[in-house]
């Protein structure tokens, strides 16, 4: 147990390292960060060796990656191009907002999914179970920057019961956490019929039957507590996903959150800030994974060796 | 012996014959015959399409579809019409994700291949940058490899292809190590067969199937992939017919022309889905113990 934990942390770093080396070297095999960082009022040839100096380009390659990382560590990028703030306080201001839009999307498919996966198994081959099923694939199917602009047609233009962007209430939440929620939900929906269906068969549940039990008694007290555990997991290992997707997401409905500032910083050749965002973007996902692999182990000891 | 495979094999080929099997493969008639429409649409988009993408009907801007038989999908802020942008966005999807696809696919492959059958250190090496890029959002891939070589659609391609290889080297390297210590490999080893030649003539065809249900499997998301970049601007130029810009376009005029952005939305949905179940048909089809597997 301790070394498959072992194992699975030295991964992890070390997929970050690989991911960090790529980042610093994308920057400076792709032109001269110096000349990028200039600011525009300043071209002297004086101006443009004290920003070399300042961003340690004077320094040799290997000594650049030592002191990139040394700083990736603390969340430190340097300054961002265009409002010249530190890269560490952008990130702080901006995780929260996608922390909680994927968790409140998380919580959404499992809220959703869960109740219609047990209903597509208690109700198999129904037009619940039909439905279901399409429902899930469209979800799975459907780009989610194109179901993020048709909801805010639906419900902002047409209907206007929910706000299209910003972050300023709860009510803001619906519509993004929707739409990150529809994408996951063929996994929970399928996960939740089919582990049913299993319990459902299995020889305590039909004892519990036998006895007399109601069959509202029997899903709900029985067979839905061991119909959660690979739920359950399936959501930690989709919440990286989430992360992932919030991207696209955030950039529909305005949320200031990391993939927005990455994307500001991509479209806006803003290197420190890209550089800063995927770093801490690939940690959370990273870190996430080996959250959910470990926690799987533990649920799970079969696999464990 | 000889004489009754010859019998069979003329046989297997009497209509007859072809048309149960057909029957007993349940084809997926409607995402094939989808697909198909759309390739179609993709290779001959200059024949089937009513105008030409660019053609501007100053005339008849904004105009609702359904509405005249000139547009009958309507029109976009400039006049163009929407049904010939949508059936030349099916020709540059088809452009964009099939040579990164092949690249991916080939990359993965030899990848695979020779991880699996050197084992040891180029194993460990080659399968750590596999999870090196497994381990990582694609579309933070994509976004890195924008930033730094800028936005268009070769960068787009490169992007793809970056992001899937990974996969296919995975899988491909998994059904290596199931056959490679089998005895028809030994026996060529024991030949003195070259490695070469042992990958190419034994291993491989036995990793096409594998192959084949992966590329199903995976086309559904490289056109999501890609249609989310040209969305975020990171693809094709504004203006370009791709499904993805087009939705993009959509977006800004929501409320006036509701049909810039529903239509090229749809036609995502439906592909993907139409990819989705065929790969799943051939899933099943081809091997039904990858049936449970990712």
């Amino acid at each position: 147990m301790w070394q498959f934990i072992g194992i699975r942390v030295l991964q992890g770093i070390f997929t970050l390292l690989v991911i960090s080396l790529l980042v610093f070297l994308a920057t400076r095999l792709t032109g001269d960060p110096a000349l990028v960082l200039l600011p525009p009022e300043a071209s002297s040839k004086a101006d443009y060796e004290r920003v070399r100096k300042q961003l340690g380009l004077d320094k040799s390659l290997p000594e650049q990656y030592i002191i990139f990382l040394r700083g990736a560590v603390k969340g430190d990028f340097g300054l961002s191009i265009r409002d010249r703030r530190p890269t560490r306080d952008l990130l702080l201001e901006r995780l929260p907002a996608t922390l909680q839009l994927a968790l409140a999307g998380m919580a959404l498919a499992v809220v959703i999914g869960v109740p219609l996966g047990i209903l597509s198994a208690v109700k198999r081959d129904s037009i619940f179970d039909k439905g279901g099923k399409l429902f899930a694939v469209l979800g799975m199917a459907a780009p989610q920057f194109w179901v993020a602009i048709m909801l805010i047609l639906l419900f902002g233009a047409i209907l206007k019961l929910l706000p299209t962007y910003g972050r300023e209430g709860p009510e803001n939440f619906i519509l993004p956490s929707f739409v990150l929620a529809w994408s996951i939900m063929a996994g929970i929906m399928r996960l939740g019929r089919s582990s049913m269906l299993e319990v459902l068969d299995s020889d305590y549940v039909r004892f519990a039957r036998i006895k007399g039990l109601k069959d509202g008694m029997v899903v709900w007290k029985h067979a839905l507590r061991n119909a959660l555990i690979p739920i359950l997991t399936f959501s930690g290992i989709s919440l990286a996903g989430l992360l992932n997707g919030a991207i696209v997401v955030e950039q529909v409905f305005a949320w200031p959150g990391l993939g927005r500032l990455m994307l500001d910083g991509v479209l806006q050749r803003n290197f420190p800030v890209v550089q800063a965002a995927v770093m801490a973007s690939a940690f959370f996902y990273i870190l996430t994974a080996l959250i959910v692999d470990i926690l799987y182990v533990y649920a799970d000891p079969r696999i464990r060796h | 012996m000889a004489s009754d495979n010859a019998i069979l094999v003329a046989d297997d080929r009497t209509p007859a014959s072809l048309r149960r099997k057909i029957q007993e493969a349940r084809l997926p008639w409607i995402p094939l015959a989808i697909l198909a429409i759309i390739l179609f649409c993709a290779i001959f988009a200059n024949l089937v399409s009513p105008h030409d993408p660019g053609e501007k009907d100053v005339f008849n801007k904004l105009q609702p579809p359904f509405q005249s038989a000139e547009h009958i999908l309507g029109t976009d802020r400039l006049g163009k019409d929407m049904l010939s942008r949508l059936i030349y966005g099916a020709r540059t999807m088809l452009q964009v994700t099939a040579p990164s696809m092949v690249v991916a696919i080939l990359a993965g492959t030899v990848v695979g291949l020779v991880s699996g059958y050197s084992g040891r250190w180029v194993d460990s090496v080659l399968m750590r940058i596999t999870d090196a890029v497994l381990g990582f959002p694609s579309i933070l891939v994509a976004l890195l490899i924008v930033t730094y070589l800028g936005t268009g659609v070769w960068n787009v391609m490169i992007a793809i292809a970056a992001t899937q290889w990974a996969r296919f080297a995975r899988m491909i390297r998994g059904e290596v190590l199931a056959i490679r210590d089998r005895d028809f490999v030994v026996l060529a080893q024991i030949y003195g067969v070259s490695s070469g030649m042992i990958v190419w003539r034994h291993l491989f065809p036995n990793v096409i199937n594998t192959l084949m249900v992966l590329t199903s499997v995976s086309v559904g998301q490289v056109i999501l992939l890609e249609a989310s970049l040209s969305f975020l601007g990171l693809g094709l130029r504004p203006g370009d017919p791709a499904w993805g810009i087009l939705v993009a376009e959509g977006r800004e005029f929501l409320t006036q022309a509701w049909w810039i952005a529903l239509f090229p939305g749809i036609l995502i949905t439906v592909v993907v889905m139409a990819f989705n179940f065929f790969g799943d048909w051939l899933r099943d089809y081809l091997d039904p113990r990858l049936r449970r597997a990712g």
